[in-house]
């Protein structure tokens, strides 16, 4: 089992984005998915950075995948969609639009906000030339199991989310918009004033989710450190890890040293704590629980 | 005139339907594989049958919603319904998983499909992917698209389209979310279910009522006034900007529903085929008001009469309704 980083989630700076792909190329981490994965309208902000991140990488030796976004919609988004293809590199779908523009024969990957529950459309997707597919966060350790299997059979690698808030919902508003009294059309960018994505808290100041424009994220960060052996067993061949301000790269090396080094589940998840002070770790899905439980 | 489509939660809500005027009703099996798996609702086999035979002899459609996600390693499930709905001779299944609908499209090459919202295809691209690889001819449009988009939708397809213009709402991509799971760890694609009754407590706390889902106040509403069924993306939150200040209110929608009786017009010149009522979960004596009065605005638009106003007000949750993203302001 290995380390895949998904895409930023987050509005970053272009100077943001390119200090973080310099570190990370630096991790024991085997392949990265770099893109927009959530709003359109960020794009121009950072998309030149995007060629010298996947030089920078590919020179480390890391696999590249470029995401399409979660929800295309418009004619300029579907349009972008269709020139990934061309790039030259592999593409993540996040959204079962881009099989639409998919080239005959061509391999590609599968995002975790694609609704691969079941054989049957492992299946169809490994039949299309899907090389990776990364599990919704929601599903039960006895379908990733199931599916996992599936995948050695047909041969795509499967992926369970690993670490980080997990994307709970993606919608056609937004929110932090709407936070701001503002419309999509007319958000002014507020996304950008909050990295880590802008809390939501129930009436009692117990914090639920993370809002970052038209995606909906876990409050906690989703950690499966504790069941890394048991998805080891079950055949998954990766854990993907999102992205998040702070020492990002010292959570995938937490990671690499649970995966490879005999770090114990209890040193990784005391050491994600001492890297993320104050966070909450949660991996109630995988046990069929609510996803928000709490990880011991 | 365009198609009304009403939802049947039980044989007698079927017939309530048919009887008050519904061109197509539909319904699913007792069982997770649909999206409304509520106790005590859905169709047997048997009432299938009775229901199919009941709407014919009106002149009325079936379809059958097995629009959740198939269960891995328990496809077989899903796959029996497909056939059973196909044997019974269903109009046609509404269908949202993708190796269920290559199965459908394989298996059962004479029966029709329609693409269930919970596919949540929201553009012309995804929907002509699965018109042309397994032969969709209806698809639902996701409730996040405004009326222009569904006419530039409507120019690029070829299949027919099938919007809902009233009851429930959702503000998220219908089919992928994953709230209600995070709060309770039962979801729409897994469990056919949002924001489980069986999740949901109520309790006075302080001169206030409380309604909780799983861990989670979702609202907090003082005494006296009522208290509104915690779906989680209709309730009360605040979120702190991080100096000091912030928000506190509906940060996702507030607790209204879908009504978009005075769009209908638009709805019919942006070339839409059917308008969908959603609540099988409702009884009988409901779907039929809500029938009747659809049935009286479909002809109207037809005849290019103005829409009937208000005519469902008081029918609605929490007595607020809003045209949702169908009015561009909405976003």
């Amino acid at each position: 089992m290995d380390l895949t980083v998904g895409p930023i989630a987050f509005f970053w700076s272009a100077e943001q984005v390119r200090a973080f792909y310099r570190t990370l190329a630096d991790t024991p981490v085997q392949r990265v998915v770099i893109g927009e994965w959530v709003c359109s309208k960020r794009l121009p902000f950072w998309q030149h950075e995007i060629p010298a991140a996947v030089e920078v990488l590919q020179a480390a030796g890391k696999e590249v995948a470029l995401s399409t976004l979660t929800l295309i919609t418009l004619k300029r988004e579907r349009r972008q969609t269709a020139e990934l293809f061309a790039s030259g590199l592999p593409v993540e779908i996040a959204d079962l639009t881009a099989l639409q523009h998919l080239p005959e024969g061509a391999p590609f990957w599968v995002g975790p906000t694609v609704n691969v529950y079941n054989e049957g459309t492992l299946e169809w997707l490994a039949a299309k030339g899907a090389q990776r597919i990364c599990l919704p966060p929601e599903l039960p350790l006895e379908s990733v199991a199931q599916l996992a299997r599936a995948g050695q059979d047909a041969g795509v690698a499967v992926e369970v989310w690993g670490h980080g808030r997990a994307p709970l919902a993606i919608s056609g508003r937004c929110y932090h918009a709407r936070l701001h009294d503002r419309a999509k059309d007319s958000c002014q960018f507020v996304c950008a004033e909050d990295p880590d994505g802008r809390t939501v808290e129930t009436l009692e100041g117990q914090p639920f989710l993370t809002v970052n424009g038209v995606q909906t994220l876990s409050y906690t960060h989703m950690s499966v450190a504790g069941q890394a052996d048991a998805l080891r067993d079950a055949g998954v061949a990766a854990l993907r890890l999102s992205p998040q301000p702070g020492d990002f790269a010292a959570v995938t090396r937490l990671y690499a040293q649970l995966l490879e080094s005999g770090l114990s589940a209890q040193d990784a998840l005391a050491g994600l704590r001492r890297i993320q002070p104050g966070a909450i770790f949660a991996q109630g899905f995988l046990e069929a629980r609510p996803g928000a439980a709490p990880c011991p | 005139m365009m198609e009304l489509v009403c939802p049947a939660g039980t044989p007698a809500a079927l017939r309530a339907a048919v009887d008050a005027g519904a061109h197509t009703v539909y319904c699913g099996f007792a069982d997770e594989t649909n999206a409304r798996n509520f106790p005590g609702l859905n169709f047997s086999r048997e009432e299938l049958a009775e229901g199919i035979a009941y709407a014919h002899a009106r002149g009325a459609h079936v379809l059958v919603a097995i629009n959740t996600f198939p269960r891995a390693g328990d496809q077989a499930l899903w796959h029996r319904a497909v056939g059973d709905a196909a044997r019974l001779g269903a109009d046609a299944v509404i269908l949202a998983d993708l190796g269920l609908i290559a199965h459908a499209a394989e298996a059962h090459p004479g029966l029709r499909l329609h693409l269930s919202v919970q596919a949540a295809a929201a553009n012309p691209d995804a929907i002509n992917f699965y018109a042309e690889t397994f032969g969709i001819r209806r698809v639902v449009l996701p409730r996040v698209l405004s009326v222009e988009e569904i006419t530039a939708i409507n120019r690029e397809i070829e299949v027919e389209t099938e919007v809902f213009v009233f009851g429930g709402l959702c503000v998220m991509a219908e089919g992928r979310c994953s709230l209600s799971s995070y709060a309770t760890g039962l979801s729409p694609n897994m469990n056919g279910v949002c924001s489980p009754a069986s999740h949901v407590a109520y309790a006075d706390v302080a001169g206030n009522h409380e309604a909780r889902l799983g861990d989670f106040l979702i609202h907090r509403t003082p005494k006296g006034m009522p208290v509104p069924y915690p779906t989680l993306c209709k309730g009360c939150f605040s979120s702190p900007d991080g100096k000091g200040g912030g928000q506190t209110g509906h940060i996702f929608e507030d607790p209204v529903s879908l009504d978009a009786t005075r769009l209908i017009p638009a709805l019919q010149k942006a070339g839409v085929s059917a308008l969908k009522i959603e609540g099988r979960q409702r009884s009988r004596a409901y779907v039929a008001q809500v029938v009747r009065a659809f049935r009286a605005a479909v002809e109207a638009a037809d005849q290019g009469a103005p829409m009937p106003e208000g005519l469902l007000a008081r029918l609605t949750e929490g007595q607020a309704a809003t045209t949702g993203a169908y009015a561009k302001t909405w976003r």
